[in-house]
């Protein structure tokens, strides 16, 4: 059948199960908004380019399937670097489609022309250029199919204005991707895998480390039956949240800069780590030359450029970490590790009287209660909280105890703050059945709160918590202990985020004090349209523990005694 | 050490840009690169020679493997292999020089492809060490022009299984064993 490239470009997305984009017009995309008519595709409309990747992230990973973004040529597509970006650090397979000028015009620096497959060349898994509409159907299936394959992550397909508008025989069938170099299912050796159970079977102190992966390719029963069978503790990473129930009781929580305590020094006392679906990024490592002195290391892992880039292994086992655990689970034996799991609740209970959760009610309101006292209120499997980056997103981690899969959102590895309004827009699309909160802190709001129109306009059940401290919080607490308290550039002059919220027709409101936060969220979950609610908490307070950057993984600076503070107070 | 890939690609328009963005994106530095042509057209390859360890040499391994457009990475640092690189250099070479010139050329079985009154342009082919001889000895009487290819690089005996298998353009590459995908 004769088709317009516009056309087979929607066809093509409905065929691989596409169901809603999220985009906005311009010239270069013009022809392929046209054919949109005949769709039975959804169109988000944003109000920024970045937000149209962000909410197709936040599609992509509340609902493994990917999510799609498009944007017109020039600087539509320029918008959406940094919402690929954000996609490629954390593995989360979204296709861009942008438009393009005209074949002939590639090159003369034409009105809105970048060359946008060289610009995003090193931050996507795979790009292409098309500019011919019998290229389109077969490219388009070998976008999805390098996005959703082997460890996810953005593709990019640009297609020039001509190749939009020209005409040519579609045939679906016929447009088999063909990608003789790629080759997303590689699998451990038998021998690999023996040497890996024996490192297993002769530790005394292992600890798993259990990263995105699990989530991505779908291994949460897995990990689960790997930790009950053996016994062996859990450490979680910060996208890793939830591929174990926090309430596990082999669920140690997270590692890392912000980690618990007792969780690095796990690490750091261990004989053996396996490391599953993790990269061993500088911030869960700390400094590299005392990472986990006395552990031999596991890496499981799909991509084999992840093994040794940062911490060398002894054993690697490349693969679907799925398909790798199942394998090994049969033959899987480990020594007893009861005392190795006493010594780790010595080490707990040292922690835990510094937790902010056991100071008293002083009328001050905390983030860590506002996240705490969210999690009580919300934590059903219905749930999905979607945050920012900075202190909020840390607090979040801590004190939201994730029992669930896919039940956290979060920019992990770009730390792109402005990820979680529109991500939230792009989960709550993905899972309307799904409660969506946005938690996020009050400079990473202004930084894509223009999506707020979004959520209006789409009529989405979004419930916004912004946690207030009138600070670039995270850079403030870098300023603080690093930087003399030298507060430069990090205190926000902000608007009222209450009237903001009314502007957009979103029912908002704004708690101060900590016996108000529970009514406030009910009041959210109660209301059937979107909901604003400003939290005005402590301005100058703190995540701990903090590893400092490049400082070794137990040398953590730890919350004041509270006793002690509040002596000092008096 | 000095290390050098072989490396299968597709015959398609940016691949080259893919992979030398590669080595700069991950600071690994390339000494030489070159590309061309192989007896499959939808086939280019290119020898990249570039100082790493043995663990950074796994590493671009592993990194040119994840372009899509990238069929077969050999190291073939460890591996008999026939090297080769070519120089044409333009020597100044007036009266006594001349002659001198013309026997050291001959010493090296370099050929004299230009002359003129002023100079001599020299052609080499060989390893790297033998046209880096050829210009230390050359050096005296005055280097006006030196250009090299960079190295091209090509397995003695017959070829392997792998290499076929991705010249065919087959997706059968990963199922060979001789291929390392692992560390």
């Amino acid at each position: 059948m004769i088709k317009t490239g516009a056309a087979i470009l929607w066809e093509c997305l409905e065929r691989e199960g596409v169901q809603h984009v999220f985009g906005y017009p311009g010239g270069a995309i013009l022809p392929a908004y046209d054919a949109l008519k005949h769709s039975t595709i959804h169109h988000v409309l944003v109000r920024h380019e970045q937000g149209a990747t962000h909410m197709a992230d936040g599609y992509a990973r509340a609902s493994g399937r990917v999510g799609v973004a498009v944007a017109t040529s020039g600087p539509g597509a320029t918008n959406m670097v940094t919402g690929i970006a954000t996609a490629m650090l954390d593995s989360s397979p979204i296709v861009c489609i942008t438009g393009q000028v005209g074949s002939k015009l590639i090159g003369s620096d034409a009105f809105q022309e970048t060359d946008i497959t060289g610009v995003t060349l090193p931050i996507t898994k795979h790009n292409y250029l098309v500019t011919r509409a019998d290229e389109l159907a077969r490219t388009l299936r070998e976008a999805f199919y390098v996005a959703r394959s082997g460890r996810p992550g953005p593709v990019l397909v640009d297609i020039t204005k001509d190749a939009q508008q020209s005409s040519c025989e579609f045939d679906w069938e016929a447009a088999r991707p063909q990608l003789p170099g790629y080759r997303p299912d590689l699998s451990p050796t038998a021998k690999e895998y023996a040497q890996a159970l024996e490192l297993i079977k002769n530790s005394k102190r292992p600890v798993i480390l259990a990263g995105h992966g699990i989530l991505v390719s779908g291994a949460m029963r897995e990990i689960r039956e790997l930790a009950d069978r053996t016994g062996i503790p859990v450490a979680m990473t910060l996208l890793g949240l939830g591929a174990l129930p926090a309430s596990h009781p082999l669920n140690l929580g997270m590692m890392g800069m912000h980690g618990e305590a007792w969780v690095n020094h796990t690490i750091q006392d261990a004989d053996l780590l396996i490391a599953i679906g993790m990269r061993f990024d500088d911030r869960v490592t700390g400094s590299l030359k005392t990472y986990a002195p006395t552990a031999r290391k596991i890496h499981i892992d799909i991509d084999p450029a992840e093994i040794n880039k940062n911490v060398k292994v002894d054993m690697a086992l490349i693969g679907d970490v799925r398909e790798v655990l199942r394998e090994m689970m049969p033959q899987i034996e480990a020594a007893d590790c009861s005392d190795w799991r006493d010594h780790i609740d010595r080490l707990k209970g040292d922690s835990a009287v510094r937790d902010i959760q056991n100071l008293p009610d002083t009328g001050h309101l905390y983030a860590a209660h506002v996240i705490n006292d969210l999690w009580r209120e919300t934590r059903d499997d219905h749930t999905v909280v979607v945050t920012d980056v900075g202190q909020h997103q840390m607090w979040e981690a801590q004190y939201y105890k994730h029992d669930h899969p896919y039940s956290l959102i979060t920019s992990g590895g770009l730390g792109t703050m402005g990820f979680a309004l529109p991500a939230a827009i792009g989960a709550k699309v993905a899972r309307p059945e799904a409660e969506v909160w946005v938690v996020v802190g009050d400079g990473g709001f202004q930084m894509t709160m223009a999506e707020l129109a979004t959520i209006v306009q789409e009529n989405l059940k979004v419930n916004i918590a912004i946690i207030n401290n009138g600070y670039l919080g995270m850079v403030r607490q870098w300023q603080e202990f690093f930087y003399e308290r030298n507060y430069a550039a990090t205190p926000l002059l902000n608007p009222d985020f209450v009237k903001l919220g009314e502007a957009y027709g979103i029912r908002s409101m704004a708690v101060s004090e900590r016996a108000g936060v529970i009514p406030a969220v009910q009041t959210a979950r109660r209301h059937d349209g979107p909901v604003l609610i400003e939290f005005k908490v402590e301005q100058e307070d703190s995540v701990y523990p903090m590893v400092a950057a490049g400082a070794a993984l137990h040398e953590m600076i730890r919350r004041p005694n509270p006793l002690e503070e509040r002596a000092e107070d008096e | 050490m000095m290390n050098t890939f072989v490396v299968y690609v597709e015959n398609k328009p940016g691949v080259l840009t893919r992979v030398a963005s590669l080595f700069r994106r991950r600071a690994f530095n390339i000494d030489s690169l070159t590309v061309g042509r192989t007896e499959k057209p939808e086939v280019s390859r290119m020898t990249i020679t570039v100082d790493a360890d043995q663990d950074q040499a796994r590493r671009i391994e592993a990194n040119l493997y994840k372009l899509v457009n990238v069929l077969l990475v050999e190291n073939v640092t460890s591996e008999a292999t026939i090297e080769r690189d070519l120089a044409m250099i333009k020597v100044a070479a007036q009266h006594e020089a001349r002659s001198h010139v013309l026997e050291l050329a001959g010493v090296f079985r370099a050929r004299v492809v230009d002359v003129s009154p002023e100079s001599l342009t020299i052609e080499i082919t060989g390893a790297e060490d033998k046209i880096d001889g050829l210009l230390e000895v050359l050096r005296p009487y005055g280097v006006l022009e030196m250009v090299r290819t960079g190295i091209v690089a090509m397995r003695r005996g017959k070829k392997s299984g792998a290499l076929a298998a991705a010249t065919n353009g087959t997706a059968t590459i990963a199922a060979d064993d001789s291929v390392s995908q692992s560390v």
